[in-house]
């Protein structure tokens, strides 16, 4: 039923998801039988499609590893299965993309095997975000795959693009707001504290986040509508019913460039960049092809082709890419991302959900 | 043919294929939900067997009853307006030719096979401002200018109900067609007009039916939660929808579970009770 509702091209039709991938666990596919090999977690759907289009054949071809990608489910779902196998001895994936959430919590049971960085030629060359961290600096996972949440409106009701997140508090904007519903996936405690509060760094203390969503009550009255299926929203977007909110900035581009009058802006305060990280179980034993793997995944060149063929944005600095200003821009953004406190969604998922139902619906 | 007592034991045999698939599919799920209703939630994690009351202690708070008050209504006012609607229509609907009956049933029927996801978003679209059906009363003339109906009370109210209808009326069918036409044609001879022999023939005549039919349209209002998502703000969303929340994007299935153990008991209780007043008030007439 979920399933039904997702757009066909929007890969975080997996991201949120909930049954899109559960049927196709069983099902691994096969690249090319060989004698090295390497099982490789993937969201299933959109990420599973274009990896073993794009990315995987030209793996085996350059390393003589072939890979067996698996369809994993998103959510903590896959982190379970990972974290029950591991107990066991077995890895139902050696390598696989986690959230960073799920990242976090792996750590708590040291699911994730350390990673060992002088075989990641470019690890220098990745950007901070996309690194990582065990509390005592060894290192848990390589970013894989970001995308960006931007400020996205409608170019028919809206001529003129608004240039801050600010815009979502303007009162001139009453009932014209889609938002995600979810404290977890908006993001936008982070994105109040960003534009309001000096910095993500505020919402440290109680105090801090208590002022955050304080603020971001006043947004209330502007929003229309709170989504969880992206589909509903892109289609209000599209039609100028709901003309300003918060979507993912690949697929608003690609509407755009179908012809629909809607635009992604990068607001002055930085879009929300949200992404996974390549993660290597202990239980598996094929240490060393994983490290071949990640260190492969983070070459200049594969990251270049994932933003032109998957629309991901690179975890590289841009200076080493070859991307053009425009095939980089429909990706990313030079601006400073705000990057969310993944570290909240762990340590106060409970209290930090409560408090945003009530605010919301209340 | 007179029903003998069973005897020997593989007289019950005929039952065990039901009990089985009862046990299967309702008594163990059921009371694994149960179970994991009790479990300690691990926030950052996931939950460990344990036996808490925390998780009823979490939804034990004025907002979680606001939200469930707020369920139970919408799902009593949505079996009231699907009675309403029904009964009137099912028995003009007997009443016609057997023609016409085939190709009215047809037509509902058909409405079962619509998803509750395209029910919304069908809906969502009339009750838009953009294309929906305020823009063909500009076009009459009898609006000024369109507007969104939807998010809102009545949209979510419209849909559920546009949804719950056919089985309303396929519930109140059967005991409509049975009923004795001899009954009104008597209360009409006596000079009823058609409008008082119906309330005062028909509807009492079929007071178990109405009374089955509400209960059943209540609890199927009540595990609703797409139509509130798509059709209705934060304040009209039901507890199923934070269900799905809790169990879904929190992983907190103890508290999701609580929730449903909880939702489960009420609806249980909401049907006694109108059973009970139902019989009561039979005993009395």
């Amino acid at each position: 039923m979920t399933k039904f509702l997702r757009h066909s091209i929007s890969r975080r039709a997996v991201l949120g998801g909930t049954a899109a991938a559960i049927g196709a666990l069983s099902m691994p596919s096969i690249l090319r039988a060989q004698d090295r090999s390497l099982k490789v977690g993937v969201y299933g759907g959109y990420f599973k499609d274009s990896f073993d289009a794009n990315i995987f054949p030209d793996f085996t071809a350059a390393t003589g590893i072939a890979v067996e990608s698996v369809a994993e489910p998103t959510g903590e779902a896959w982190l379970v299965q990972l974290e029950q196998a591991a107990k066991a001895g077995v890895a139902p994936a050696d390598v696989s993309m986690m959230s960073q959430v799920a990242m976090l919590k792996g750590q708590s049971t040291e699911l994730w095997a350390p990673i060992d960085t002088s075989k990641i030629k470019n690890y220098d060359d990745l950007l901070g975000q996309f690194v990582n961290k065990y509390p005592d600096g060894r290192v848990a996972g390589i970013g894989a795959v970001a995308w960006y949440i931007t400020l996205v409106t409608n170019t028919d009701v809206y001529p003129q693009a608004p240039d801050s997140w600010a815009a979502l508090w303007d009162p001139a904007n009453a009932d014209k707001l889609g938002l995600l519903a979810l404290v977890s996936n908006s993001f936008l405690l982070e994105v109040t504290a960003k534009t309001y509060l000096g910095g993500t760094g505020a919402l440290d203390t109680e105090e801090g986040l208590n002022k955050a969503f304080e603020k971001l009550a006043e947004v209330k009255p502007n929003v229309r509508l709170w989504y969880r299926d992206e589909a509903q929203f892109e289609q209000a977007l599209k039609s100028g019913e709901i003309p300003m909110g918060q979507y993912y900035h690949d697929v608003t581009g690609l509407a755009a460039a179908d012809g629909h009058p809607v635009r992604s802006t990068f607001p002055k305060e930085g879009g929300i960049q949200d992404s996974g990280c390549w993660a290597l179980s202990r239980a598996s034993d094929k240490v060393e092809e994983a490290h071949v793997f990640i260190d492969y995944m983070s070459q200049p060149a594969i990251q270049a082709t994932l933003s032109r063929k998957v629309g991901t944005a690179p975890t590289l600095k841009r200076d080493l890419l070859d991307l053009t200003a425009e095939e980089f821009a429909s990706v990313s953004s030079d601006i400073d991302p705000i990057i969310p406190r993944y570290d909240l969604y762990q340590t106060k998922s409970d209290w930090l959900n409560q408090k945003w139902t009530e605010m919301i619906v209340g | 043919m007179r029903r003998e007592a069973p005897q020997k034991l593989t007289d019950y045999a005929p039952l065990a294929f039901p009990a089985i698939m009862l046990t299967v599919f309702f008594v163990i799920p059921f009371g694994t939900m149960i179970a994991v209703s009790f479990f300690q939630r691990q926030q950052g994690g996931f939950y460990t067997p344990a036996f808490v009351f925390s998780n009823y202690e979490r939804f034990a708070s004025l907002f979680f009853a606001n939200v469930l008050g707020f369920s139970l209504m919408l799902a009593i006012l949505v079996a009231i307006c699907c009675v309403a609607i029904g009964v009137p229509f099912t028995y003009l609907l007997t009443r016609m030719s057997r023609r016409a009956q085939i190709v009215w049933m047809v037509a509902l029927l058909s409405v079962l096979s619509l998803s509750e996801v395209i029910i919304g978003f069908a809906w969502s679209t009339l009750f838009s401002r953009t294309a929906g059906i305020t823009n063909l009363l500009v076009a009459l003339g009898l609006m000024q200018k369109a507007v969104a109906l939807s998010p809102g009370f009545p949209a979510v109210l419209t849909a559920m109900v546009y949804q719950a209808l056919p089985y309303t009326i396929l519930v109140l069918y059967p005991a409509l067609v049975r009923l004795d036409p001899t009954l009104t044609e008597a209360a009409r001879t006596l000079g009823a007009s058609p409008l008082r022999a119906f309330f005062t023939v028909v509807v009492p005549a079929l007071r178990t039916t109405i009374l089955a039919t509400l209960i059943m349209v209540f609890i199927f209002a009540l595990g609703s939660y797409l139509l509130p998502q798509i059709l209705g703000r934060p304040q009209h969303w039901t507890l199923s929808v934070l269900i799905t929340d809790q169990a879904i994007y929190q992983s907190n299935m103890p508290f999701a579970a609580a929730m449903a153990v909880f939702l489960v008991l009420v609806t249980l209780a909401m049907v006694a009770l109108t059973l009970f007043v139902g019989r009561k008030r039979e005993a009395a007439a």
